[in-house]
């Protein structure tokens, strides 16, 4: 009920976000078309307008768009003619979805194991060496990280591709420069988060009561532990969606990130509204899921 | 929890006697417990040279930051201790320059983010209730919204309105920093949600201390009650979470710059020195200098910054104290 409730209340959320960003493309100097072989006729220049509904009044035009929205048609592009926002999305979306995911995957992959090995080997080598991974992690950003690996593998080595998005061997690179950065954060958390569960008053009865500090810690502390890394991955998700961006230029994959940059510099008004209402509409929806999945986990957690 | 750990058996007679003076403020013990930590203390130090570096550094360098020459992609050596780029530019000077505007614009957008986040936090904690629960549904909304695409679109769209208004007023310098403006600010203002979050619950829970009780019900208003006991308490917490906020903000200006949205040549960031260099990347020849040396100088503030802050907060922190 509590979670049927929240996702009712983000429809007017969403409505607001599309309508601030409505507004907010249309406010800017400059319009899509001025660019484009000046000095074009005043008549030619009208038709366009009126072609893309730019000469009515803007609560007009935004009606017409919500219209258009709810039949999952976000618009034709005002820059890539011959193009709808809803091609680009379907094309660009799947390639930048797959590489967060797969990112997603490598940082809980690498940043899981490492931060409960650390936890439990507390003041040992271990923990040094896996504690200073991952804080060096968590301060190099990826278009630090994508380069070297570009120039070490790719170039001095060859071991794998520069660039392009084509066959699995093309993912590595970009997916470990994405994902390392992430996986040092879930390492701290899962960390943080093992030490204080290994603290709890029902660890230190389930040890007293004889049980193997194996079963002990993976099965029981473990579950616990992960808490903070579920609570986290909303914000992981958002970020590696969005930070994608950068690695999707570096390695020029052919994801969303270079269209909601180019959008906003051409004001190509449709992309970078639809654009900009996918990916809040995404990330809410996210946020609910990882909610939901928490209460799952956590038994004592109950929303109201 | 705190208290506890400040007693025990070990206390010198001498100390004991020295404690009958008034008794070490929360503060004064934080400060203490944070300068035996060494980690924290070598950043700040190291923090500190970088800073003396960069504002030293025109002042005695031979290079001037924008001159062209025919030196390409020298590597370095002891003339260009970090090489030179793709125009025959000194990279050890452009990291210097790029480093007043990374810097600043960590700083400035933190306080901006401070501004925001403290006044945001302690009025819905201090007021409760109703109001409470909207500020901080709006900021749980805010936190998950993708920020970097607002920025990026604010910055394509805000900037322009800024720049004619400024060019309006007769102010065609300010014009032309339009956009340095808009970073400082902007960044600031998508930062300062953890700050609010944290200010508010520090406030709720002091809040309802005994001692701010005591002084209420001794016919202490809320102005006082503010400045005497919120405000000294949620200091310590507030600058922890600053000197975390700084390398997040320099983090954000440099993804931006890498995108070309921040910084426009012929200024430079790190973020747009790292970008300039990753541009030269090709599979004839490596000029791993452009890269490594001005992310290298990137990556270490940012760990010293967050060493620091990590020694704050467990300085700072009850909890961390046993």
């Amino acid at each position: 009920m509590y979670f049927l409730r929240r996702l009712l209340s983000l429809i007017p959320l969403l409505l607001v976000i599309s309508f601030l960003a409505f507004v907010l493309v249309r406010l800017a100097p400059g319009g899509p078309f001025d660019r484009e072989r000046k000095p074009a006729s005043p008549e030619i220049e009208r038709q366009l307008q009126a072609k893309y509904r730019l000469d009515q009044p803007i609560w007009k035009q935004y009606i017409a768009y919500l219209g258009d929205l709810a039949r999952g048609d976000f618009g034709p592009s005002l820059k890539y003619r011959n193009h709808t926002v809803t091609d680009i999305i379907a094309q660009a979306l799947p390639v930048s979805l797959l590489l967060g995911a797969m990112a997603f995957g490598f940082a809980l992959g690498v940043g899981i194991p490492v931060g409960y090995y650390t936890a439990v080997k507390r003041g040992r080598w271990e923990d040094y060496a896996g504690s200073l991974f991952s804080i060096l992690m968590v301060c190099i950003p990826g278009f630090v990280i994508a380069p070297l690996l570009v120039m070490g593998f790719a170039i001095h080595w060859r071991l794998l591709p520069v660039a392009l998005w084509a066959s699995p061997w093309h993912a590595i690179l970009p997916v470990a420069a994405l994902g390392l950065f992430f996986s040092g954060r879930i390492a701290r958390l899962m960390r943080e988060g093992m030490l204080n569960t290994m603290q709890a008053e029902f660890v230190t009865a389930a040890r007293a009561k004889g049980l193997s500090e194996h079963t002990l810690l993976l099965k029981h502390a473990f579950r616990l532990a992960v808490l903070p890394v579920v609570s986290y991955s909303g914000p992981l998700l958002a970020d590696l969606l969005t930070g994608s961006f950068v690695i999707e230029t570096i390695f020029q994959i052919p994801g969303i990130g270079i269209f909601i940059v180019n959008g906003s510099l051409n004001r190509d008004y449709t992309m970078v509204v639809g654009l900009v209402i996918l990916y809040a509409t995404l990330l809410v929806v996210l946020n609910l899921l990882v909610d939901f999945l928490y209460t799952l986990l956590d038994p004592r957690v109950k929303y109201e | 929890m705190g208290e506890s750990k400040a007693g025990g058996a070990s206390v010198p007679a001498s100390q004991l006697v020295s404690s009958l003076a008034p008794p070490a403020s929360p503060n004064e013990r934080a400060w203490r417990r944070f300068r035996r930590n060494r980690l924290a203390r070598i950043s700040a130090w190291f923090l500190g040279g970088i800073v003396l570096l960069v504002l030293l550094w025109p002042l005695v360098t031979p290079h001037n930051p924008d001159m062209l020459s025919d030196n390409q992609f020298q590597p370095p050596s002891a003339k260009h201790w970090f090489g030179t780029d793709v125009h025959g530019r000194d990279v050890f000077t452009r990291v210097m320059y790029g480093a007043q505007i990374s810097l600043l614009v960590g700083i400035v957008g933190a306080g901006v983010s401070l501004i925001i986040g403290v006044t945001w936090g302690a009025t819905a904690g201090y007021v409760g209730g109703r109001t409470d629960n909207l500020m901080m549904r709006a900021v749980d909304i805010l936190y998950s919204l993708p920020s970097i695409i607002f920025v990026i679109v604010l910055i394509t769209t805000l900037e322009g309105l800024l720049k004619n208004w400024l060019a309006a007023i007769g102010s065609d310098g300010l014009a032309k920093s339009a956009r340095l403006i808009f970073l400082f600010v902007g960044l600031g203002a998508v930062s300062w949600l953890t700050m609010a979050r944290i200010v508010r619950g520090q406030v709720l829970s002091l809040r309802t201390r005994q001692f701010v009780n005591a002084s209420r019900v001794l016919g202490a208003g809320p102005v006082w009650i503010l400045r005497q006991h919120i405000i000294p308490n949620v200091l310590g917490v507030v600058i922890v979470y600053l000197t975390l906020t700084v390398p997040a903000i320099i983090l954000y200006e440099s993804f931006l710059s890498y995108l070309g949205l921040g910084i426009q040549p012929p200024m430079a960031s790190w973020g747009s020195l790292i970008a300039e260099g990753a541009e030269q990347i090709n599979p004839i020849r490596i000029y791993w200098w452009l890269i490594i040396f001005p992310g290298g100088v990137l990556v270490s503030t940012l760990l010293a910054l967050n060493f620091l802050g990590d020694g704050l907060r467990d300085a700072w922190d009850v909890r961390g104290g046993n």
